[in-house]
């Protein structure tokens, strides 16, 4: 957790006390419709990843209102959730659940409270951070990042096992081996980080966090 | 009484339709020889299209010309064409040959013989059963009075009172407090009854008691009750006594007792913190909402409420007997009302609403989402303990979560159930009188205080109020009857008969007061209530041969039938439903119905011919109730279901009006079995006449001994219980009852008869 981080939680546990309900109404994208769930349970049930993660949305919706802060915060839940929107489809009171599923994600992370070391999420920094640096994904240096994620030994291990289909792209000219030298960029690269950085103070500014 | 309208000299016809293919698979000629011979028919025609307009006229000539006062169709069943064979004036009876034996004998000719003698046998039933007949002449009642009693001034009440009136009929609106209203007076607010659903309304309660108040047709008497009720349908006489002591008399032709309920009693919960301070039931809160009249809702001890949490199903839906067992279907839309008095005057006020499983029946999703959406908290669990005081708090087991939890709350609100305000339970009273008349002075005590709670204080034999059902509300079948209540003319209305909201009340109370206009008009022309509505035959009974057995007084399901003063059964033909109950309970047989009887039934069982043993050709009885059974034959005939054609159906009824005779005298007769196809019986009862099946049931489980002296095997009589959808099963039941007869081979009492 960062100082800036640190102060932003302070400030939502001061501002909010026990009304973690408000908090999510007030940060997070859609969670003013969080109060509208009946708990029927078809979310649940309808989640293909279901019996894959810590709480399902309908108990992430129940926590929330039973006050839980740290425990939703803290769920791997949001960050194991595909995106194939059955619950949203099938939500009896049509709650975005998805949508709101991302935004406690965002919320958590914002807040450095999201689970450390949880794999999705993990995953989904390091492919944050490969883009915004060229504006353009490296695929090369996104897939060893990733396989040396965890120290130099398992790094080779998993990349000689992937040998095969990395030649194979390599001979369809689908990996570019020159990558590795920082491969190549989007035009203009000033102005594609002055966009991202004018994004993150609008939204900063929305929701309430001064950097 | 009026004098029968049938003439001295009775003239028997029968018409043979050879319609629909009947002339084709049946020799109808044959049919009509047997009319004439056997039957003792004066006059006998077939034709090929009998229910068409010049078949009709052929009947209504022969009526007009050759003073026909007795006519048997043998054509399609009782229930088909009813329209077309409807003479008035002349007592009829009808031969199923159409759905009975066309239908349901197998095709072919190697069945033509048995079709044959199914068809010929209904022929001398139906011919047999008409010449037993009379036609009912109704009992016209010059004095019958039109104006309806209400019991009750609450929304149920108040709703029957004024849409009575709305009629044309007279009202007499009786209310025990000063004031009209009932629970619904006590309210801040109500559900919502109008699109969209979203807000509490007002009660509308001054409006409507204004309305009754200016309305010439109703009478009202407030503070006051019922002293005593006696007399039947179309002649109720009531005696209404003021707090004052004063008495007066009024007549009426029906009664709506619309009495309502009590809130389950919170000193019963103590560990739902009852008694406890800061522990209010709804009621109690409606009272502090009123006070703050749409301020700052303040608790006892002045302290504006920040937050509140409803615990639902309080000491309802109990499973361990203690408490009511039932689910009172208005308190969780209430708690969604009251959770909205404080969120309306306060956003900010906590509101949680502890519930099992919300149940808001009718539009009250609707006003669910709407309080979801101001910010109402639902949690779904169960409390287990609530403690009261300056801060309460409530332990919880989370549902969802599947933990202990707390929270605490200025205030708690029990969401407790309604108890029915129905009177004296029956089954409590009986045996208090039969101790009572027995010389138990502690009995006689009890009965006075008894006699005291009750409602109606009815002057019935079978005591003062209407018989309770389930948990203690007015019986009444909520599909098939609902306001129906085993007093005939008497009609349940609003949570007394069942746990509802205030709008189902006003719902329940429109309904009932048509029932009750229909009692009064029916009444009057002396024709039967619900469900042989215009029957205008009633039970009479011979009562030199009556041996004052008080069977047909206690098994009657509606109390229609008292004890004069020598102790003979005294018919109240107002208050009677036409079952025939009684007639089946009668062991000497002196009760009877013009048109039903021990002889027309008995006369169709003996008229059937059984043919010898060495013919391997059984005969099996069938007794259906004409309500549900015989319908599902009839449909088992519609779908081209084959049974049996050794059955002989004859339709009752109700199983509860089949008498003894008939069974034992089909078995002396050579009879090889008797089923009875009954409706269901029980908690779940569907006895058009409540308690027919049930008494059917029991009779022939005594039947044993009888069978037994016979020297016959107790298989020879079975009982069914079927529904009106169940026409492939009354085939099956059919066709396997045969096999197994079969197997137990023929009756030896054949060739004695």
């Amino acid at each position: 957790m960062t100082i800036n981080q640190n102060a932003a939680n302070q400030a939502a546990v001061e501002r909010y006390r026990n009304n973690f309900l408000k908090e999510v109404e007030a940060n997070v994208e859609e969670g003013h419709m969080v109060k509208m769930c009946m708990q029927c349970g078809v979310c649940a049930g309808s989640c293909p990843l279901g019996n894959a993660w810590e709480h399902s949305p309908q108990k992430i919706f129940m926590m929330i209102r039973a006050g839980k802060r740290a425990e939703v915060l803290g769920s791997d839940s949001m960050f194991m959730c595909t995106s194939c929107y059955n619950c949203m489809v099938r939500c009896p009171r049509q709650l975005p659940i998805t949508h709101i599923m991302h935004g406690l994600a965002n919320y958590a992370h914002r807040l450095g409270l999201a689970p450390k070391g949880q794999p999705t999420r993990d995953f989904a920094t390091l492919f944050w951070n490969n883009a915004i640096k060229r504006g353009r994904v490296n695929e090369l240096m996104l897939t060893l990042r990733h396989y040396f994620r965890g120290g130099l030994v398992s790094g080779i291990k998993e990349a000689m096992g992937m040998q095969s289909i990395g030649l194979g792209l390599l001979l369809a000219k689908r990996l570019n081996p020159m990558e590795i030298f920082g491969g190549h960029g989007v035009k203009d690269l000033k102005g594609f980080h002055a966009i991202i950085a004018k994004a993150k103070e609008i939204e900063d500014r929305k929701k309430g966090f001064t950097a | 009484m009026n004098a029968p309208a049938t003439p001295v000299t009775p003239k028997y016809a029968a018409y043979i339709c050879s319609g629909c293919g009947i002339g084709d698979a049946m020799k109808v000629g044959q049919l009509e020889n047997i009319a004439k011979k056997e039957g003792k028919m004066a006059l006998v025609k077939s034709h090929p299209f009998l229910c068409n307009a010049e078949g009709v006229q052929t009947i209504r000539d022969d009526i007009a010309n050759e003073q026909v006062t007795h006519v048997c169709i043998a054509a399609c069943s009782r229930r088909a064409k009813t329209e077309a064979f409807q003479f008035d004036g002349v007592a009829m009876s009808r031969a199923n040959l159409r759905e009975g034996v066309l239908w349901v004998v197998a095709a072919g000719k190697e069945h033509d013989e048995v079709r044959q003698e199914m068809a010929a046998d209904y022929v001398r039933m139906g011919c047999a059963e008409v010449k037993k007949m009379k036609q009912p002449a109704g009992n016209v009642k010059e004095a019958s009075s039109k104006r309806i009693l209400v019991v009750g001034g609450g929304m149920s009440g108040m709703t029957a009172a004024l849409e009575i009136a709305d009629t044309g009929y007279e009202v007499v609106l009786v209310e025990k407090s000063g004031a009209l209203g009932g629970m619904a007076a006590n309210l801040w607010k109500r559900q919502p009854f109008k699109t969209p659903y979203a807000e509490a309304q007002d009660t509308g309660v001054a409006e409507m008691a204004a309305r009754i108040a200016a309305n010439p047709l109703i009478t009202l008497h407030l503070n006051s009750t019922i002293a005593d009720t006696s007399g039947a349908p179309g002649r109720f006489v009531i005696q209404v006594a003021q707090e004052s002591g004063m008495v007066s008399e009024e007549t009426v032709g029906a009664i709506v007792q619309a009495t309502g309920f009590t809130p389950y009693d919170m000193a019963k919960l103590p560990e739902l913190g009852g008694g406890q301070t800061n522990v209010v039931d709804q009621a109690g809160l409606e009272a502090l909402a009123k006070q703050a009249n749409g301020g700052a809702i303040k608790r006892e001890d002045g302290k504006e409420v920040s937050s509140v949490v409803f615990v639902q199903c309080a000491g309802q839906r109990d499973t361990t007997g203690t408490h009511l067992s039932y689910c009172s279907g208005h308190c969780c839309g209430t708690s969604i009302k009251q959770a909205m008095y404080f969120k309306d005057q306060n956003p900010d006020i906590d509101t949680v609403v502890m519930y099992q499983d919300l149940r808001v029946p009718g539009m009250g999703e609707d006003f669910y989402r709407s309080a979801q959406q101001k910010g109402v908290i639902f949690s779904k669990g169960k409390a287990s303990k609530v403690t009261g005081g300056d801060s309460c708090a409530v332990t919880f087991k989370d549902l969802i979560l599947d933990e202990e939890n707390t929270i605490d709350a200025d205030l708690v609100v029990l969401a407790t159930g309604q108890v029915p305000n129905a009177g004296v339970d029956l089954e409590a009273w009986n045996p208090v009188v039969t101790a009572a008349e027995g010389g138990d002075e502690a009995a006689k005590a009890q009965r006075i205080v008894m006699h005291g709670t009750s409602v109606l204080k009815l002057n019935y034999r079978q005591g003062p109020d209407v018989p309770q059902f389930k948990h203690g509300f007015a019986d009444s079948h909520f599909i098939c009857f609902p306001y129906e209540t085993r007093r005939t003319g008497i009609y349940a209305a609003g949570p007394v008969r069942r746990p509802m909201d205030i709008l189902q009340a006003t719902d329940d109370a429109t309904g009932a007061a048509l029932k009750a206009i229909q009692a009064v008009e029916n009444a009057s022309l002396g024709r039967a209530a619900h469900p042989r509505s215009g029957d205008l035959s009633f039970p009479t009974a011979r009562l030199e041969g009556c041996t004052q057995c008080k069977r047909c007084t206690v098994e009657c399901p509606f109390g229609a039938i008292d004890e004069d003063e020598k102790r003979f059964p005294k018919f109240n033909e107002e208050r009677c439903r036409r079952c025939g109950t009684c007639m089946g309970a009668c062991p000497v047989r002196v009760i009877s119905f013009e048109n039903y009887s021990v002889d027309t039934v008995g006369s169709q069982v003996k008229a059937v011919e059984v043919p010898e043993e060495d013919e391997e050709k059984p005969r099996i009885l069938v007794l259906a109730c004409e309500n549900d059974a015989y319908p599902a034959l009839d449909m088992a005939g519609m779908a081209r279901m084959n049974y049996s054609a050794f059955v002989r159906v004859i339709p009752v009824r109700c199983l509860g009006s089949v008498n003894t005779i008939w069974i034992t005298d089909a078995l002396n007769g050579g009879y090889d079995g008797v089923m009875m196809m009954g409706c269901k019986k029980g908690d779940e009862y569907q006895c058009h006449f409540v308690k027919g099946s049930e008494l059917a049931h029991y009779r022939m489980s005594k039947i044993g001994d009888t069978l037994k002296q016979m020297g016959l095997e107790p298989e020879r009589v079975v009982t069914q219980e079927v529904a009106i959808t169940d026409n492939a099963r009354v085939v099956k039941l059919i066709n396997d009852y045969v096999a197994e007869l079969d197997k137990l081979g023929p009756s030896p009492m054949k060739g004695f008869g």
